[in-house]
């Protein structure tokens, strides 16, 4: 199983967990991480339930529950803020009749805010999973949505 | 004006991910030199060229790196932060992905200086091309004997990890940031013990910003005194900047201290966009003043960003034209902020809360002059007495425009929305 396999490359410290939920995160197809699978971390660093929990809920990236297949995080920090001449967020939500945090019902997207991603020179930036868009312009955001519903 | 690229001379210029090209470029010949000095006169070098931290606060390096020295505790630490989450910062980012090696070889050569056995460099979750490249360089590194046992054939061994955020902004700080190494909630400690004496796992740690690694390399070549002649008596050395928001050429840029933020903006920057008129910028990010642009005329450097009394130095300029809006900028700052808390203690936790209230009050124009009041106190209740950085430094968009930009909220007090 994945999570076994994940759980064999680390050394059972629990200076491990954040590692360990990260990689399994990411490698997992639905992106999210379940209460057995709390539980079979916890066990393997032979710490508590809660701890795994506290650290899964502190920490923005882990998720508890299955968001939509492509995640779009939209960047809210001020140099992106000032450098859009559109309303990136009102775009996208017009485009998939969505609101931030919310699913689309075929469970193609979730949108999000994010903060700052560090690209603030090629601002106004938004990610989708992995993928960073930079310099974005109505149209560009239109385009690329367009290819994910179509071709992903 | 011209850039002073001495952090920055290999943007570009070499492949980031080949250590020979690293080696080629005088890459790893001052650690050679530095493994032949005395340990203790590579950090009386560090304090001859009076470098300061670069990741916002200026602390003189050389003192962490005395500290750490002398404490007998093993196995002792070092930790280079690369979580840089402030908005506005990208210059980390770029030293990262554009010079690994000498973050790393800047590292090594601390590790030397100090005793340290085991470093990590903490990389924020969202920058997944410098985690990758960073793990690359390591291994690089540790088969071309760099780094691990006996480098270079003498007694001395060190080993560096990769460690990733998970995007939390206050990680940043440094012992939220030992914590998340230690795989915990990131929420800060108490402090003294520093973590010089207690870090990571309790023992001796010198947490340092990417900046600050990447110039030791440099002192080692030209020595403490040279270092010293660069820039101003209080801030030596060269500073990299990231320069956003409304400008013809954002990026990163590298100056040395004293230059004026309006040389940046102007001759690096190429002015704003469309030739609009400057309303204000923010130093620093959004722990940072923002600041009129009447005071552009202010040069680079740690002694006057003292006065605004926050974490000004990590050398972020954002700027905005005239068609920003004060209070819409302190809202955008105030939510990260409020979203971002830790929420260990109270006056962060709450004070959050209220500002947001107040701010909102002042963005429908609802606001009396009490609510002005009120927003002053807080955030300086705030500034005073908050555990850590954040919560300290997180009113100082607000403590600074009441300052800079009063008519602006007496107008607001003035002029009430009409309904
Ligand atoms: C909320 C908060 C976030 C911080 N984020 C960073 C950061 O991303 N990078 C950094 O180098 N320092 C950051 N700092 C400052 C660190 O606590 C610490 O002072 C710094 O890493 C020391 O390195 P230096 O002496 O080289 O500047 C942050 C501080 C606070 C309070
Ligand atoms: S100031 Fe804020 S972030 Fe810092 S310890 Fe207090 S609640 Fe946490
Ligand atoms: S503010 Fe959007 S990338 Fe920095």
């Amino acid at each position: 199983m994945l999570l076994d396999m994940i759980l064999n490359k680390y050394p059972a410290q629990e200076d491990s967990l954040i590692e360990i939920l990260l990689e399994f995160q990411d490698a997992k197809s639905s992106h999210f991480i379940s209460e057995a699978e709390v539980k079979q971390i916890a066990s393997y660093l032979q710490i508590s339930e809660a701890k795994v929990c506290s650290v899964i809920s502190f920490y923005t990236f882990f998720r508890t529950e299955q968001k939509g297949q492509h995640i779009i995080q939209v960047c809210r920090g001020v140099p992106c803020h000032v450098t859009a001449d559109i309303n990136i967020v009102k775009i996208i939500e017009k485009e998939l009749g969505i609101k931030v945090d919310e699913t689309t019902e075929n469970k193609k997207f979730t949108l999000e805010y994010t903060s700052c991603l560090g690209l603030c020179d090629k601002a106004p930036v938004m990610r989708i999973d992995d993928k960073i868009y930079t310099n974005l312009t109505e149209n560009k955001i239109k385009a690329i949505l367009a290819e994910y519903r179509v071709y992903n | 004006m011209k850039e002073m690229k001495v952090i920055s001379k290999r943007f570009d210029k070499v492949n980031p991910l080949s250590i020979q090209d690293y080696i080629n470029t005088n890459g790893y010949t001052f650690l050679k030199k530095a493994i032949k000095m005395e340990r203790i006169s590579i950090i009386e070098e560090v304090e001859a060229s009076y470098l300061r931290g670069r990741g916002g606060a200026g602390f003189p390096t050389h003192i962490k790196m005395m500290g750490l020295a002398k404490e007998t505790s093993m196995p002792k630490y070092i930790i280079c932060n690369a979580d840089e989450g402030e908005p506005g910062n990208f210059k980390d980012r770029a030293i990262l992905e554009k010079d690994p090696y000498a973050v790393i070889e800047g590292m090594t050569i601390v590790a030397y200086a100090t005793g340290a056995t085991k470093g990590y460099v903490y990389i924020r979750g969202e920058y997944l091309e410098a985690l990758k490249i960073m793990k690359h360089c390591i291994q690089e590194a540790t088969e071309n004997n760099l780094l691990g046992n006996n480098i270079l054939g003498e007694k001395f061994n060190f080993t560096l990890e990769v460690r990733s955020g998970a995007g939390s902004y206050v990680c940043g700080e440094e012992f939220a940031l030992i914590e998340s190494i230690e795989g915990k909630p990131g929420r800060t400690r108490i402090k003294p013990p520093f973590p010089t004496q207690k870090g990571v796992f309790n023992q001796p740690t010198m947490i340092s910003n990417v900046e600050t690694f990447a110039n030791i390399p440099f002192i080692i070549e030209i020595g403490g005194k040279e270092y010293h002649k660069i820039g101003t008596p209080s801030s030596t050395g060269t500073k990299l900047l990231s320069l956003s928001g409304n400008i013809k050429n954002p990026g990163v840029y590298e100056v040395p201290f004293g230059v004026t933020i309006r040389a940046v903006i102007e001759e690096l920057g190429g002015g704003t966009l469309n030739n609009r008129k400057i309303k204000m910028i923010q130093l620093g990010g959004s722990c940072g003043p923002i600041i009129p642009e009447y005071m552009l005329d202010m040069i680079i450097d740690y002694e006057r960003f003292e006065e605004f009394e926050s974490k000004t130095g990590s050398g972020a300029i954002i700027v905005m034209d005239d068609r920003s809006d004060i209070f819409d900028i302190l809202m955008n700052t105030v939510l990260f902020f409020e979203h971002e808390s830790c929420g260990k203690c109270v006056p962060c936790r709450e004070g959050h809360v209220q500002l947001l209230k107040i701010i909102d009050k002042f963005v429908k124009r609802t606001a009396s002059s009490k609510d002005l009041d009120s927003l002053e106190s807080l955030a300086r209740v705030m500034h005073q007495t908050s555990l850590c950085g954040l919560g300290q430094s997180s009113p100082t968009s607000i403590i600074s425009t009441i300052r800079f930009f009063r008519d602006e909220y007496l107008d607001r007090i003035d002029h009430p929305a009409s309904n």
